[in-house]
């Protein structure tokens, strides 16, 4: 238990690594969700004006499968 | 050539009629640097210590600030599109503009830097390489400048929006501009700030009206 | 090569080939990343000098890397974009600069918790870390003048000789800065880690920022398809109106 408390504490300097990877991980991940969100938001929109669209060239023509 | 001055002259005619562009750009640049003994106090040493870069970054916010019309006034009433389709070579037409730009911006603000100087304490030593790092610059700063106001064509918050693309640009010059001023008030040579600023010049010469072309070009498809 | 280029011009198809892309970068991410966390956290050792802030490295080197490595590859997608009008060129550099600035941001806050225990100040305006502050202006400024205009093909086309402009310039600010810094530098030299890196501590390193890379390339193919969906929509939305 005492060893674990002690590696939190990173020697003293908990504060900076902590926040470091902490910053970093809430900052990544923020990034991920907004976009994955903005996508998700983009589709649903798509699919009310062209419902199963995304296969289809401007033109019209059907994507082959490859 | 024919084609660079006839262009360089209607703008100076312009700049002319208008009248007030270059003394606002000199206004501005006194008021801005004035600005700075009311903010760190009127101690001399500290005024002597820090002027050459209150100049030099008042200088530049100066230059930028006339930047926004270099071919914003042209772009609105059509003219800039006229010159695009005119035989005169677009990349020298803006260089033109360019030119004609530094005359109205740059030149004043050479000119009234040393009063600045004395308003700041610069030590004497100072002046001399103060003008010649203005002059190697200015021009510089109006060429980079104006890849940047051609880039803002037709943008909803040009002017704020010119500032953020621009100023990040402009601390080489800014850099070398001062560090050439102090290396001489220290005593020591300035020849390889002034080479230096002298490569950019050389480099941006060509780089910036064929960038700022493009960006012309894009504004009016 | 040119085959695969011209091959993934069409939209339809990229959408189809990032959406199986993407679960592998995904979970290379996940993997890599967690590996390199753990070697970087648990099975690496303390730094001789620096004690355990050491370990802050394996977060703000890879953002610093990835800082730079986004903006060298916006470039080359805008320089792609305007030369060969590749379609998907300017999607790629737009989806990618608010990954880049958000790593750059990482490499100067994790850099400024590093610099406090190391260096004893939060900011420091040494060469690497005042670059970087430029290279985040850049950025913000790419991002802000997509925006600007009411057009947003005018916006890409705009952002993207910008970029081009600030890649010229960035070897150009970072011999600048480096200049600057040498004439105002305090006494001591700044060292990272140690003259050569020892290999506990080379693999958390190498590792996280192998995932840092994938991480990259994962959001930016969600925000990519995004993108081609979004253009997608408003081509639907003009034909509604004008019928």
């Amino acid at each position: 238990m005492a060893a674990l408390t002690e590696y939190f504490t990173m020697g003293g300097y908990a504060g900076y690594v902590w926040a470091s990877y902490g910053v970093t991980a809430i900052l990544l991940l923020g990034m991920l969700i907004a976009s994955q969100r903005l996508l998700r938001r983009n589709q649903a929109v798509h699919e009310l004006l062209a419902p199963a669209d995304l296969d289809k060239n401007k033109d019209g023509t059907v994507e082959e499968k490859t | 050539m024919n084609g660079f001055l006839l262009i360089l002259r209607r703008d100076l005619r312009l700049a002319q009629r208008q009248g007030m562009d270059s003394i606002m750009a000199v206004m501005f640049f006194v008021i801005a640097v004035v600005l700075f003994p009311f903010g760190v106090g009127p101690e001399p040493n500290i005024l002597a210590r820090i002027a050459a870069g209150v100049i030099w970054v008042s200088a530049l916010m100066s230059s930028m600030l006339s930047l926004e019309r270099l071919f914003q006034t042209d772009f609105e009433d059509g003219s800039l599109e006229l010159l695009t389709l005119s035989p005169i070579t677009l990349e020298i037409a803006v260089l033109a503009k360019i030119v004609g730009h530094w005359l109205t911006t740059g030149l004043p603000l050479i000119i009234a830097a040393p009063l600045l100087g004395v308003l700041l304490n610069m030590p004497l030593d100072g002046f001399p390489m103060l003008i010649a790092a203005l002059a190697l610059g200015t021009p510089s700063l109006s060429l980079i400048g104006a890849v940047g106001a051609a880039l803002i064509l037709g943008s909803r918050r040009g002017g704020v929006l010119l500032s953020l693309l621009i100023l990040p640009l402009y601390i080489p010059v800014l850099i070398f501009g001062v560090s050439a001023v102090d290396a001489v008030i220290g005593g020591f040579d300035a020849k390889p700030q002034l080479l230096i600023m002298g490569g950019f010049l050389l480099a941006a010469l060509p780089l910036c009206p064929w960038a700022a072309s493009a960006a012309v070009r894009q504004a009016v498809e | 090569m040119s085959m695969i280029f011209h091959r993934f011009a069409n939209p339809t198809r990229f959408l189809r080939l990032a959406a199986v892309v993407q679960p592998w970068m995904a979970g290379l991410t996940i993997v890599l990343g967690g590996v390199g966390l753990y070697l970087g956290l648990l099975g690496s050792p303390a730094d001789y000098q620096q004690g355990e802030s050491v370990r802050i490295m394996y977060v703000h080197v890879p953002a610093a890397w990835m800082a730079m490595f986004v903006y060298t590859g916006m470039a080359v997608s805008a320089a792609v974009g305007l030369i060969w009008k590749h379609p998907l060129a300017d999607l790629i550099a737009k989806s990618s600069a608010p990954i880049g600035a958000c790593f750059t941001f990482l490499a100067l806050f994790t850099g400024a918790l590093w610099g406090k225990p190391m260096w004893g100040a939060w900011w420091v305006w040494d060469a690497r870390l005042t670059s970087m502050l430029v290279l985040f202006f850049l950025y913000l400024g790419y991002m802000a003048l997509i925006e600007a205009f009411d057009d947003p093909s005018r916006g890409i086309k705009a952002s993207s000789i910008l970029v081009l402009v600030g890649v010229v310039n960035i070897p150009i600010i970072k011999f600048s800065v480096d200049w600057w810094n040498t004439l105002h530098q305090p006494a001591s030299v700044l060292k990272m880690g140690g003259p050569s890196i020892d290999p506990s501590m080379l693999w958390p390193l190498l590792l996280m920022a192998v995932a840092f890379t994938t991480y990259y390339f994962w959001v930016l193919l969600v925000r990519v398809r995004a993108e081609i969906i979004a253009n997608r929509v408003r081509v639907l939305r003009l034909k509604q109106v004008h019928g």
